[in-house]
C-alpha cells in the first residue's frame, strides 16, 4: 500500500462524513468562483478587440442631456478615428414594465452603425432594406429569438422617456459575439416624432484606427469641446461600462466581502471535519508510530487527506459555478450586466487551490498536535 | 417523557470547539444574509415613506418618472391652480408647485469614481410643501433668483465638492452651495435643491418635468388625480405621490437576485456543514443514546432532543451574526435608481423584520442540518450501540 492510497482511503473512510464535506466545502466555492467570475467579467477583462479600440463620447454631465449632431464630424476630423456614428437612447417599454420584457432602444444612422460596431454581423440584403425604410429596425439575433421576432414583424414600443411611440418594422437581424439585448432603429424617426430634439443626439461610438490611440483620442476629444456649450466627456467602451457597474453601488467591496465570509466558512468546515476525524484516529497514529512512522510523515498524511478533500470540494463548486454563471448571464435581472460571462479554465484552477490551501491550513494545528502526541498517551486513549 | 434540554445545552458545551466552528459557519451565512435583507429593507424604506398621502404628482401623460423629455407646458399650471380641492398656505398661495430635474455628475467621496445625482428645482413652495424635508442648522435655503443650492446631508456625506461654500457646475453657471437639509431617510435624501427661475433662464426651458399639487384632505386629493388625468386640455395624468415612489422599489431587484442566490447556496453549504457535527455528536454519544434508551426514553424523544440540539446551535450561530452585523445598522450607502438613472442614497436597516427573518433562516438550517443525523440516532438498535 502506497502512501497516496493511504491518504485517498483514510479521505473516504467515514463515507457520509466525507461527502457531507465535499459538499460543504464544495457549497461555499460554487459561491466563491461565481463570484471571483464576476470580477473578472467586470474589472480583469479588456473587453473584445472590437471593443478595445471603441470609445464613447457623452455629454460632461449625463447621458442624459443631448449634444449637438454637429460634433459627428468634428470627432470625425481628428487624427486616428475612423468612424463615428450617433445613438441616442430611446428607453421605450415593449408589452409591459416586466424585466423580461427589457431591452435597450437606440436611435441611430443605418449607414454607419455597422462601421463602428464591426463584430456585429447582418445580411447585406437586411442592411440595404433598412437603410432604406426609416421606420425600420434590426435587432439582435438572441433577443429575436427569445421573443419569436422574424423579419418584417411589427413592433410596438411604447414611449416613456419621449412622449411618442415608435411604430417599427423588423428590416434585419444581426448577430454579436456576446449579447447586446438591443434594437437599433432609424433616428430620422425620432427627429421626426420629437421635433423639440431634432439636431440633437445622446452619445457618440466612435473606432479608432488602433487601441493605442484610444487615449490620445479621449484627450483630444475632450479638448476640442471643453468651451463650448455642451461640453464632454469621453472615454473608452471598457471605462463606459464600467461606469455603469459602479451606478450600482460599492461591488468591489461587496464581491471581497462575500468571498472573505466564504473563505472563511470553507476554513471552519474543513477545519472541523478534520479535528473530528483525527481525533477519532489517536490511538492509529500511535500505532503508526509504533511502526516507525516519523511525526513529519504523519503529519503530511493528515495534511494531504484534508488538501485532496477541499481541493476535490473546490474542483466541484467551480463545476456547479460554470453551470450557475450561465444560468445569471441570462437571468433577466441580470440581463445587461452579465451578458455572455462564462467561467473560464483560470478561475476553475483558482478554486481548486483556494480549496487545496484552505485544506492544508485548516488541518495543520490538529494534524501537527496529533503528530506530536506521546505514542503510550494516544494508545491509552479512549474515543 | 422528554429529554431534558439541559442535557443538548451541555453536550454542546462540552464540544467546544466543533460547536464554535459550526456556529461561527453558521453566523457567517446569518451575517451575509442579514446583510442583504438590510440593503433591502433600507432601500424600501427610503421609497415606501417618500411622498405625502396629500400630494398629486402630475406628469405629462405617458410618462412613468419624471426625468423625461416633454414635460408639463407651463400654461397648465394656472389651469391647475384653479381646479376644486386644492390646498392653500396661510397667504393664500395655491399649493401647486411647478418642478425639474436634472442629471449631474459628482465625484464620489470614497474615491470610487463619479455618480450621478438627481438635482430638484423648485420655488420656495415647493420646500413648503415638504415639511417633512428639514434645514439642518449652520445653513440656508436657496435664494430665488440665485444660483444657489441647498443638499441633503446624505449626498453631502457620498459626494465630493458639496461643503458649505463650495461650487458646483450646473448648466451654464457655478451654482454656490448654501445649506443642507435631512429628508429624514426618504427619496429626497437622493437629491440636490436649486431655484427653477434661475435654472429656466439657464437652459431656455419651455416646460416643467413634473407638478406636485397638494389637496386639502383625502378625499380632495383622490378627485384632484382623476381630474388632472380626464381635463383634455391638459394631456397629463396624475398619481398619488406615495404610489410614485413606491413603484421606484424596483431599483432593488439586482441586489434581490444577487442576495437570494449568495443566501441559499451559502446556507446550503451550511446545512451541511451542521449535518456533519450532527452526525458526529451522535457517533460520539452512540453508547449514551443507548443508555437513555434503556432507562425509558422513546425513540421519538431522543429524535426530538438532538432536532433540538441542532436548532439550538443554529440559533447560537444566528445570534452572533446579529451581534456581529449590529455596527453595520444604518451605514449609509447607494445603489443606481432605474427611475432617474441617478444614486438613490439609503441606510442599512437591521429592522425587527429582518432579525426575525435571519433567526428564522438559522433556524431552517438547523432543522435541515439535525433532522436526518437525529432520525439516525433514534432508529438505532440498543444493544448494536451498546456493544460499539
Amino acid at each position: 500500500m502506497t502512501l497516496t492510497r493511504f491518504v485517498t482511503k483514510n479521505a473516504f473512510r467515514n463515507k457520509r462524513r466525507s461527502l457531507l464535506t465535499l459538499l460543504s466545502i464544495g457549497f461555499s466555492l460554487l459561491l466563491l468562483t461565481v463570484m471571483m467570475t464576476v470580477w473578472r467579467a467586470f474589472y480583469m477583462s479588456n473587453g473584445s478587440a472590437e471593443s478595445a479600440q471603441r470609445l464613447i463620447v457623452r455629454h460632461k454631465v449625463s447621458l442624459a442631456q443631448f449634444m449637438p449632431i454637429s460634433y459627428r464630424e468634428r470627432i470625425r476630423s481628428i487624427p486616428g478615428v475612423k468612424q463615428v456614428v450617433h445613438e441616442t437612447w430611446f428607453g421605450g417599454q415593449y408589452k409591459d414594465d416586466k424585466p423580461e420584457n427589457f431591452f435597450a432602444q437606440f436611435g441611430t444612422d443605418p449607414q454607419e452603425l455597422f462601421k463602428v460596431y464591426t463584430e456585429f454581423q447582418i445580411p447585406d440584403d437586411q442592411l440595404e432594406a433598412w437603410q432604406r425604410d426609416r421606420a425600420g429596425c434590426v435587432v439582435d439575433a438572441q433577443l429575436a429569438k427569445k421573443h419569436g421576432w422574424q423579419v418584417g414583424d411589427k413592433l410596438h414600443i411604447k414611449g416613456q422617456i419621449f412622449p411618442f411611440d415608435l411604430e417599427l418594422t423588423i428590416r434585419g437581424i444581426y448577430t454579436a459575439p456576446d449579447p447586446t439585448e438591443s434594437i437599433y432603429f432609424n433616428n430620422t424617426y425620432l427627429d421626426e416624432g420629437y421635433p423639440r430634439l431634432k439636431g440633437r443626439v445622446g452619445f457618440f461610438g466612435v473606432l479608432a484606427d488602433s487601441p493605442e490611440h484610444v487615449a490620445g483620442i479621449v484627450q483630444a476629444i475632450e479638448e476640442m469641446f471643453r468651451n463650448s456649450d455642451y461640453p464632454v466627456k469621453a472615454e473608452s467602451e471598457k471605462a463606459f461600462n464600467l461606469d455603469w457597474i459602479a451606478m450600482m453601488g460599492n461591488v468591489k467591496a461587496f464581491i471581497l466581502s462575500i468571498c472573505g465570509a466564504v473563505v472563511f466558512a470553507t476554513l471552519l468546515v474543513s477545519a472541523n471535519t478534520m479535528a473530528m476525524s483525527i481525533r477519532e484516529r489517536t490511538r492509529e497514529v500511535a500505532l503508526l508510530k509504533t511502526l516507525g512512522f516519523t511525526r513529519g510523515t504523519v503529519l503530511m498524511l493528515f495534511v494531504a487527506e484534508s488538501v485532496s478533500l477541499a481541493a476535490a470540494g473546490g474542483l466541484l463548486g467551480s463545476i456547479g459555478a460554470s453551470f450557475l454563471v450561465y444560468v445569471m448571464s441570462r437571468a433577466p435581472q441580470m440581463s445587461l450586466m452579465l451578458s455572455g460571462v462564462r467561467a473560464n479554465p483560470s478561475t476553475v484552477l483558482t478554486a481548486v487551490l483556494i480549496g487545496g490551501l484552505v485544506g492544508a491550513v485548516s488541518s495543520f494545528v490538529p494534524a501537527y498536535n496529533a503528530s506530536r502526541r506521546n505514542i503510550v498517551e494516544g494508545l491509552r486513549h479512549i474515543g | 417523557m422528554a429529554i431534558p434540554i439541559q442535557y443538548n445545552i451541555r453536550n454542546l458545551k462540552l464540544r467546544r470547539s466543533a460547536t464554535i466552528m459550526t456556529a461561527l459557519g453558521i453566523a457567517l451565512t446569518v451575517t451575509t444574509a442579514i446583510f442583504n435583507m438590510a440593503l433591502l429593507a433600507g432601500l424600501n424604506a427610503a421609497f415606501r415613506s417618500s411622498g405625502d398621502p396629500l400630494n398629486v404628482l402630475v406628469l405629462r401623460k405617458g410618462a412613468t418618472a419624471e426625468l423625461t423629455a416633454g414635460g408639463v407646458d407651463r400654461d397648465a399650471l394656472p389651469i391647475m391652480r384653479e381646479l376644486p380641492g386644492v390646498g392653500r398656505d396661510p397667504q393664500g398661495q395655491a399649493l401647486v408647485s411647478g418642478e425639474d430635474l436634472l442629471v449631474i455628475v459628482l465625484p464620489r467621496r470614497d474615491g470610487s469614481g463619479d455618480a450621478n445625482v438627481t438635482v430638484r428645482f423648485m420655488t420656495p413652495l415647493g420646500i413648503e410643501m415638504r415639511p417633512e424635508v428639514k434645514l439642518l442648522p449652520g445653513g440656508r435655503w436657496f435664494t430665488p433668483g440665485q444660483r444657489e443650492i441647498t443638499i441633503s446631508k446624505a449626498v453631502h456625506e457620498r459626494f465630493g465638492q458639496t461643503n458649505i461654500g463650495d461650487t458646483m457646475w450646473i448648466g451654464k453657471g457655478a451654482w454656490t452651495v448654501v445649506g443642507m437639509f435631512d429628508a429624514g431617510g426618504t427619496g429626497h435624501d437622493s437629491e440636490i435643491w436649486g431655484d427653477i427661475n434661475q435654472l429656466a433662464a439657464d437652459f431656455d426651458r419651455v416646460t416643467y418635468n413634473s407638478v406636485l399639487i397638494r389637496g386639502t384632505d383625502a378625499v380632495a386629493t383622490d378627485a384632484l388625480k382623476n381630474r388632472v388625468s380626464d381635463d383634455q386640455r391638459l394631456k397629463l395624468s396624475g398619481m398619488l405621490e406615495t404610489e410614485y415612489w413606491a413603484r421606484q422599489t424596483n431599483s432593488g431587484a439586482p441586489i434581490k437576485y444577487v442576495g437570494t442566490i449568495v443566501g441559499i447556496i451559502m446556507a446550503i453549504g451550511s446545512c451541511f456543514a451542521a449535518m456533519n457535527t450532527m452526525y458526529a455528536a451522535v457517533a460520539y454519544r452512540s453508547r449514551e443514546i443507548a443508555t437513555l434508551r434503556v432507562i425509558g426514553f422513546s425513540r421519538p424523544s431522543i429524535l426530538t432532543s438532538f432536532v433540538l440540539e441542532s436548532l439550538l446551535l443554529s440559533l447560537l450561530g444566528a445570534l452572533i451574526g446579529i451581534v456581529l452585523m449590529l455596527p453595520f445598522n444604518g451605514m449609509a450607502t447607494g445603489t443606481n435608481n432605474f427611475v432617474t438613472f441617478s444614486e438613490a442614497v439609503f441606510s442599512l436597516r437591521m429592522t425587527p423584520g429582518v432579525v426575525g427573518a435571519a433567526l428564522l433562516f438559522a433556524l431552517v438550517m438547523g432543522l435541515f442540518g439535525g433532522i436526518a443525523p437525529a432520525w439516525h440516532a433514534a432508529k438505532r438498535e440498543i444493544l448494536a450501540s451498546l456493544r460499539d
